[in-house]
């Protein structure tokens, strides 16, 4: 038995062998309900416990002084600022809704703020009808772009209380949103023609419109009176339209064989990264005029708008560059061998898939370009932000809790904007990449 | 390379002369706005009482109504001026460049602005000066008894400098509490961190609005330093020149004559020679200056005297409640003083 070779071991040699089944374990902690949500979303370690505890003293310590400031003392209406200086009042929202229209129009004439609504929300409409992916749709997805995109712009805008004011004028405005939403949708228009609406029609349109131009009636609107979240959204629009479609051309240049192309591509992006947007918008608003004899500088408000379009355009092409590197060599000679030709490949091929890839720096652009819209106010040009600046100090309401109101309103906007992009970003980047995901 | 940035140099630079050239020869101001149809006028980002925009979008201010005047004594209309808004670094270029055609922005004038950038005073529409503002309890009635006193003040102003001196020359001590703006200044010295703020009195006065108490506090009567502000214009054109100073003239000489926006209408059947002649009844004293005899007539139908556009601005009418102080007429202990029209 001794000599026995080790690997011929009898079975019952062993060390251990296991009998009888083991005792079974307890069932797991019960992970629905209240307490197994709290289990596994704030208190599920060593460090998330503590951590939450902590949040959740910062929340109750300032929480209530928030609510407070924004809901409870807050002065909902008044006729000017006294109500508001009374010590121990909280935000004064009647400052805000007085100020209202001078946020949404600035300085464009109160009897013409129709053509500022009417043109937004035919914009909205159209924007939304080419962002909204096509495919499967419900009837209730209808319904809420339909309804929902006029709706939002019509409260952002002329708001319920003009309405009530200016029924006549500021409803048709709000039913024509509607209108042209549900005539897009049942006219089946295939989605070429709607872009082509929006980018070429639309333009057009809306510069008649917002400018006027007698022969069709519209008496002229100058553009040192444009101002507030109106020409906060047509400075950001113009430039999110305007880069990316440059920053595709200026990336592929900048890849391109043909020297000049490629030299000029090079050169535009990098003196344009090279330089601060706010030494761009003085030159086009300060220096250009002493260059360019009087009748020849363009518009006020154009200058910096076309400033503010090359400097997102140049940003765009090294985004989009990025993801055209990312792109294998296989994918441009597979489709060669196909006997694409460099458009088509491009068209068909390269650009999906690296604009896909680069959605998020896009979106990141796209935002950043939003809030940059305030910078141009620097040449005295009345944006959103600028509009809340200098209403801040009308002495008829200032007080010590108005700038506290104001900014938290201007965050706000921003705010609902810019998530608003994101989650967009994020919808599309999930449905886009669905053949990658593994 | 070379050649070409060389070309393309020589090319910006030979334009830079020829449209400063063009900038520079003769009076064509006049010509130009009344081809343009408006009057360019730079204002105000935003500043109570001088250049703000109302609830409606609508410029309102001092300075605004120095430009509406000017307006209305052009074309008989206050309303045909488009506002610029500038800010303090693009002001001037923006008057030198010819992209404005007055530039009412409360601008300080000084002897380097005019001999330097090439610019004009037409005239001083609100003498403004550094002022102190302290807490009534604190009984203080002058800045002389400041001493000891700290001070809530903007860093890197003129502002610090002219308090510097102000407290050396009369050897008293003091403490500046210099802050980066002016809000967190006027949140300090409200919250009772310092005794005193000082900023220009014009600012002192809307300042206090935002205090939690402003019946607490008062401006002291001391002002230490000389700020003349005035509507500007471009050197080399002397007829636009005069109509920008003398609209300033007209709205204080309606003053002293005793002419409103209300009255005027009536003025025009006085018996009253000066009136008259101000007025356009008598002689023609708008030729020499490029414009319809009942010029001033025009000025005052629409904007008003100068002590209507003060009061309603930045005065008594106002929430700003700024006393006339020097800005008080000659004859009433202040120092605006306007030749006669004659």
């Amino acid at each position: 038995m001794q000599n026995a070779p080790l690997g011929t071991a009898p079975l019952n040699d062993a060390a251990f062998l296991r009998r009888e089944s083991a005792p079974s374990l307890p069932p797991p902690v019960a992970i629905g309900g209240v307490l197994g949500w709290l289990r596994t979303n704030l208190f599920s370690g060593w460090v998330s416990g503590p951590l939450a505890l902590l949040f959740i003293a910062l929340l109750a310590w300032t929480l209530p002084g928030l609510i407070r400031f924004f809901i409870i003392d807050a002065v909902w209406s008044a006729n000017d600022g006294t109500a508001c200086r009374v010590p121990g009042t909280g935000a004064c929202w009647a400052f805000v809704e007085r100020k209202l229209d001078f946020f949404r129009y600035g300085s464009y004439p109160e009897f013409e703020h129709w053509r500022v609504d009417l043109t937004l929300i035919i914009g909205a409409v159209l924007a939304a009808r080419l962002l909204w992916p096509q495919g499967k749709k419900s009837t209730l997805g209808l319904l809420a772009f339909a309804l929902g995109v006029p709706l939002f712009f019509f409260i952002m805008l002329p708001g319920p209380q003009a309405a009530m004011r200016a029924p006549l004028v500021e409803l048709p405005v709000l039913f024509a949103g509607v209108g042209l939403a549900l005539a897009l949708e049942y006219s089946r228009l295939r989605t070429a023609w709607v872009a082509a609406l929006f980018f070429v029609v639309y333009p057009v349109a809306a510069v008649l419109m917002l400018k006027g131009w007698a022969f069709i009636g519209l008496s002229k609107v100058d553009t040192d009176l444009w101002g507030g979240l109106f020409l906060s959204l047509l400075v950001a629009t113009v430039g999110i339209v305007f880069s990316l479609p440059a920053g595709v051309m200026l990336a592929l240049g900048r890849r391109s064989r043909l020297p000049a192309v490629r030299f000029a591509s090079i050169l535009f992006i990098e003196f344009v990264r090279g330089v601060p947007f706010i030494t761009v918008l003085f030159m086009a608003n300060t220096m250009l005029p002493l260059f360019v004899p009087d009748n020849w500088t363009p518009d006020r408000l154009l200058r910096p708008v076309i400033g503010f379009s090359l400097f997102a355009a140049a940003y765009m092409a090294e985004e989009i560059r990025g993801g055209l590197q990312a792109i294998s060599k296989g994918q441009t000679e597979g489709a060669q061998a196909l006997g694409l030709s460099y458009w088509q490949m491009m068209r068909l091929i390269i650009l999906p898939q690296a604009l896909t890839l680069v959605i998020p720096g896009i979106v990141n652009i796209f935002i950043s370009l939003f809030k940059d819209t305030t910078l141009v106010a620097i040449v005295g040009i009345f944006d959103f932000l600028r509009t809340i600046d200098a209403a801040r100090i009308d002495p008829v309401w200032s007080g010590p809790t108005i700038s506290a109101t104001v900014y938290t309103f201007a965050a706000a906007f921003y705010f609902i904007f810019c998530f608003g992009m994101s989650r967009y970003s994020m919808m599309m980047e999930h449905r886009l990449s669905a053949g990658r995901r593994h | 390379m070379k050649a070409i940035a060389a070309v393309l140099l020589t090319a910006v630079a030979l334009g830079a002369a020829v449209t400063g050239a063009q900038a520079q020869s003769g009076s064509k101001t006049l010509e130009q706005v009344k081809q343009k149809g408006f009057l360019t006028c730079g204002t105000n980002t935003g500043l109570a009482g001088f250049g703000l925009p109302d609830d409606k979008g609508n410029w309102t201010g001092l300075d605004v109504d120095f430009c509406r005047g000017v307006a209305a004594a052009i074309f008989g209309d206050g309303t045909k001026v488009k506002f610029i808004p500038l800010s303090a670094k693009d002001r001037f270029t923006a008057l030198q460049s010819g992209e404005i055609d007055v530039l009412a922005r409360n601008g300080t004038w000084t002897q380097s602005r005019e001999a330097e950038l090439g610019l004009l005073w037409a005239g001083v529409n609100y003498y403004d000066g550094q002022g102190f503002m302290v807490r009534k309890k604190l009984n203080v009635s002058s800045a002389l008894e400041l001493s000891g006193a700290s001070i809530c003040v903007q860093q890197g102003t003129t502002t610090e400098l002219n308090m510097a001196d102000f407290f050396r020359t009369k050897s008293m001590k003091y403490e500046a509490v210099a802050f980066q703006n002016i809000d967190e200044a006027v949140k300090a010295y409200d919250s009772g961190r310092c005794d005193a703020y000082t900023t220009d009195a014009s600012g002192l006065y809307s300042s206090r609005l935002k205090l939690v108490n402003p019946d607490e506090h008062m401006v002291l009567p001391e002002i230490i330093s000389k700020e003349p502000l005035g509507p500007a214009v471009r050197q080399g054109d002397d007829q636009w020149f005069n109509i920008v100073r003398w609209t300033h003239y007209a709205m204080i000489n309606a003053e002293e004559l005793g002419i409103t926006k209300a009255n005027v209408d009536e003025q025009v059947k006085t018996a009253n020679p000066e009136i008259k002649r101000f007025l356009g009844v008598e002689g023609d004293f708008g030729k020499g200056l490029g414009l319809p005899k009942e010029w001033a007539f025009r000025i005052i139908k629409a904007v008003g005297n100068y002590g209507e556009a003060f009061n309603r601005n930045v005065g008594d009418g106002s929430p700003l409640k700024i006393k006339r102080g020097l800005n008080a007429l000659w004859s009433q202990g202040g120092i605006q003083y306007a030749p006669s029209v004659r």
